[in-house]
């Protein structure tokens, strides 16, 4: 199963590296991960996306637990959690082709953020799925070049990963 | 307010955090810290002869006291000359703090002469690390060193200075800081009461009962209480390679070391459990055979400080995460306030057993007539010379595995492996740093003629600061442990596992300015252990005794098969 798992990192030098050389240490995988400093200057908050079983997770959550540098974790898919990554595409967009992607990026709340004679770049917002049928509903074919952020994610509701 | 340089901040906080002696080798980028060592006396350096003794010098400080030992090493191969020893007491949760020199901040990153990445070299082998960016963070990074290295699962960290960070002109206030606090890293102080309450339940209705505990109950200190729990409830105790003497060797109610070269019993008793509690271990590898057929009908407790330990090869039913100490004075607690007591009926017949397992295989080698002696006998042999009573390092192989099975360890912090990483090289610098804090104790390493020459070169060290340990050589004249397996599993293809051309160690410990004996016949042996303890006591003595090289380590647990699945000797299996 897919986890989200969401990390409070002191802000320090290497502190980063220790939390990517885990994984690869121990052989688990990273899907996604994203990392910016929070309103507390001191502090990094780090989301990641991997998969595995649950005593794999918990493997992985406890190791990270025990790095010194990690204030505090939460594995948001426990829980209702809102979930978002936000994806830059640029796709082909000739004639007829320029109308139909323009509709689709309505439908899926997308933004056109530069156009060019024969391009589009579109901008994305949403959990990993609705990224993934977007691409899927323009057509694989006339996409050009995609980036994405990776997913953040946070609780839903009062619950709060903080200090 | 005084200002002091970097370095002198360095070698006062060290001071300050409680250091005795720093193990370690000068080098370019910490010549001022050398320097600065030079100017005081409080802080005593010991120059080795290559910064893995230092490393392994400094761990076997640590094993025996359970206080973080020092090593001090220059940037480059300084530094990474260090990796093996740093790796030896990650993996075996041993206290350490390594100070590495790093070429002058603004040439990091440029391919400077002697410059590596040693934070990224040891990241995964470390507890935890730190580059010194200002010179005045170093008291409160070395105490935070301390702090880290020494608390919960105790492990190594490194420590990074940069040149320019301990320039003697360059001054700054020093503030060692009174006490750390942290909040990104907090040690548990206690276990959960609930799952201690299920615990001492699961133990009050066992009726095959094993105590099962490791070297966390001696890092932890807590030797007595696991001792006091044993006999309070009658229970069998088996100890780990890395847990002998937690509970006396001689004790009636040890069953030995179990797993890989365990005993038979220890094996047999495990495999029959219906309720094991693992006390500060970790169901190592060599300890649970295939994890799949392991201890079928038990329910499993498992206390450890790490929660990362817990359920990772093998499910607790009950997981207690806590410092072993705490854990068991709470148990106590709660077995004074029981009205009940164990079954005395089902422990009767549970001890019948294991009884009857332990005279089946009492006698576990053959010995015979040549003069030609058997390993184990030379273990026994020493064991009565040393009254049971001195400080055993080893190193890895057959050697190591009799001397876990024959000296008869009452006390902790005695015995002085590399359990986890099996490093070859470990057990002469080991016994050095022993002894240098134990000069009244008796220090012996149990080695190999393959192992001890991995280090060797300390033999000079010892020369210089009058370290006299005893060296045990058990000289079979092959890499023992790879020629067995390869007798059992390659069909007798001794591959590379000869040590053709070996050297005469007694000229060579001679050439050194120490003593050496070679024992070739069992009617010499009572002779040179009375020398080696007796006129040569305040003397390095190197003992080169040859033994049977055709000998096996018995039992030895069959591959991918249970804790009852046991090779008792070339010809005998459960
Ligand atoms: C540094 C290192 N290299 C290789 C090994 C693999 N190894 C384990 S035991 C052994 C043989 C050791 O020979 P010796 O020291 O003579 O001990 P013996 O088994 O003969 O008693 C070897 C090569 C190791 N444990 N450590
Ligand atoms: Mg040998």
């Amino acid at each position: 199963m897919r986890h989200i798992i969401s990390i409070l990192l002191e802000n320090e030098p290497g502190a980063l590296s220790r939390v990517v050389g885990l994984f690869a240490q121990r052989g688990y995988n990273i899907e996604t991960l994203t990392v910016a400093p929070t309103e507390d200057e001191t502090l990094s908050r780090l989301t990641m996306t991997t998969t595995g079983d649950e005593r794999k997770i918990e493997q992985i959550t406890k190791q990270l637990n025990k790095l010194v540098e990690v204030v505090k974790l939460v594995d948001l898919s426990e829980g209702p959690h809102i979930e978002r990554e936000l994806m830059l595409i640029k796709v082909k967009a000739i004639g007829a082709q320029r109308a139909e992607i323009k509709r689709t990026a309505d439908i899926f709340r997308g933004q056109i953020v530069d156009v060019s004679p024969s391009v589009y770049t579109i901008q994305l917002t949403g959990t990993s799925d609705k990224l993934e049928a977007f691409i899927e509903s323009i057509g694989a074919g006339c996409v050009l070049e995609t980036v994405r952020t990776g997913v953040s994610g946070i609780a839903r509701g009062e619950k709060v990963l903080s200090l | 307010m005084e200002l002091i340089s970097g370095g002198d901040m360095l070698v006062r906080a060290l001071h300050e955090a409680g250091v005795e002696y720093v193990y370690g080798y000068p080098g370019g980028s910490l010549l001022h810290v050398y320097d600065s060592l030079y100017k005081q006396s409080a802080v005593k350096h010991v120059l080795v002869r290559h910064e893995q003794a230092a490393a392994h010098m400094a761990d076997g400080y640590a094993r025996a006291t359970g206080k973080a030992g020092v090593v001090m090493v220059t940037s480059g191969p300084g530094a990474t000359n260090t990796i093996t020893g740093i790796a030896t007491a990650f993996t075996d949760s041993i206290p350490m703090v390594v100070i590495s020199g790093q070429v002058m901040s603004h040439l990091v990153g440029d391919d400077a002469f002697q410059e590596t990445d040693m934070l990224g070299v040891s990241r995964p082998i470390v507890k935890h690390s730190f580059a010194v960016r200002r010179p005045e963070d170093i008291p409160e990074i070395v105490a935070k060193a301390f702090y880290i290295a020494n608390t919960g699962r105790p492990g190594p960290v490194v420590i990074d200075i940069p040149k320019d960070m301990t320039m003697p002109n360059e001054r700054y206030e020093y503030v060692y800081p009174k006490k750390i606090k942290m909040r990104s890293y907090t040690p548990p102080q206690r276990g959960h009461s609930g799952q201690i309450k299920k615990a001492v339940e699961l133990l009050l209705a066992a009726k095959r009962p094993v105590i099962y505990s490791g070297g966390g109950v001696i890092i932890d200190g807590s030797s007595d209480k696991l001792r006091a729990l044993v006999d309070r409830l009658n229970f069998p105790c088996t100890n780990t390679l890395m847990g002998l003497g937690a509970y006396p060797g001689t004790g009636e109610r040890f069953i030995g070391m179990l797993g890989m070269h365990g005993s038979y019993e220890a094996n047999m008793t495990m495999h029959n459990a219906d309720v094991v509690i693992c006390i500060g271990a970790r169901f190592d590898d060599r300890v649970t055979n295939a994890t799949s057929k392991f201890c079928p009908d038990a329910k499993i407790i498992h206390v450890d400080i790490d929660p990362s330990s817990i359920s990772k090869t093998i499910i607790a039913d009950v997981p207690i995460v806590g410092p072993v100490g705490a854990v068991l004075d709470e148990m106590m607690a709660l077995l004074d306030e029981a009205n009940e007591t164990p079954d005395a009926e089902a422990l009767e017949t549970w001890w019948k057993q294991i009884n009857e397992w332990r005279e089946r295989h009492g006698g576990r080698y053959e010995k015979n007539d040549s003069q030609l002696m058997k390993p184990q006998e030379v273990i026994e042999a020493m064991w009565t010379a040393t009254k049971g009573d001195a400080f055993i390092t080893s190193d890895v192989g057959q050697h190591q595995m009799f001397a876990a099975q024959y000296y008869k360890f009452d006390k902790p912090n005695r015995w002085i492996n590399s359990g986890g990483l099996g490093t070859m090289g470990f057990g002469f610098p080991a016994a050095m740093g022993i002894k240098m804090n134990f000069p009244d104790d008796m220090v012996v390493c149990v080695t190999g003629e393959g192992s001890i020459q991995m280090n060797i070169q300390e033999l000079s060290t010892c020369l210089q600061y009058g370290i006299p340990v005893k060296i045990l050589c058990l000289n079979n004249g092959s890499l023992g442990m790879v020629r067995q397996w390869q007798d059992m599993n390659y069909e007798g293809r001794h591959s590379h596992s000869y040590m053709e051309s070996l050297p005469d160690f007694v000229k060579l410990v001679e050439a050194y300015g120490h003593v050496g004996i070679r024992v070739t016949d069992r009617d010499q042996l009572p002779q040179a252990l009375e020398d080696t303890f007796g006129k040569y006591n305040d003397r390095l003595v190197f003992l080169d005794v040859a033994v049977d090289e055709t000998e096996h380590v018995y039992p030895m647990q069959v591959p991918t098969g249970s804790m009852r699945d046991m090779w008792l000797s070339k010809t005998e299996r459960t």
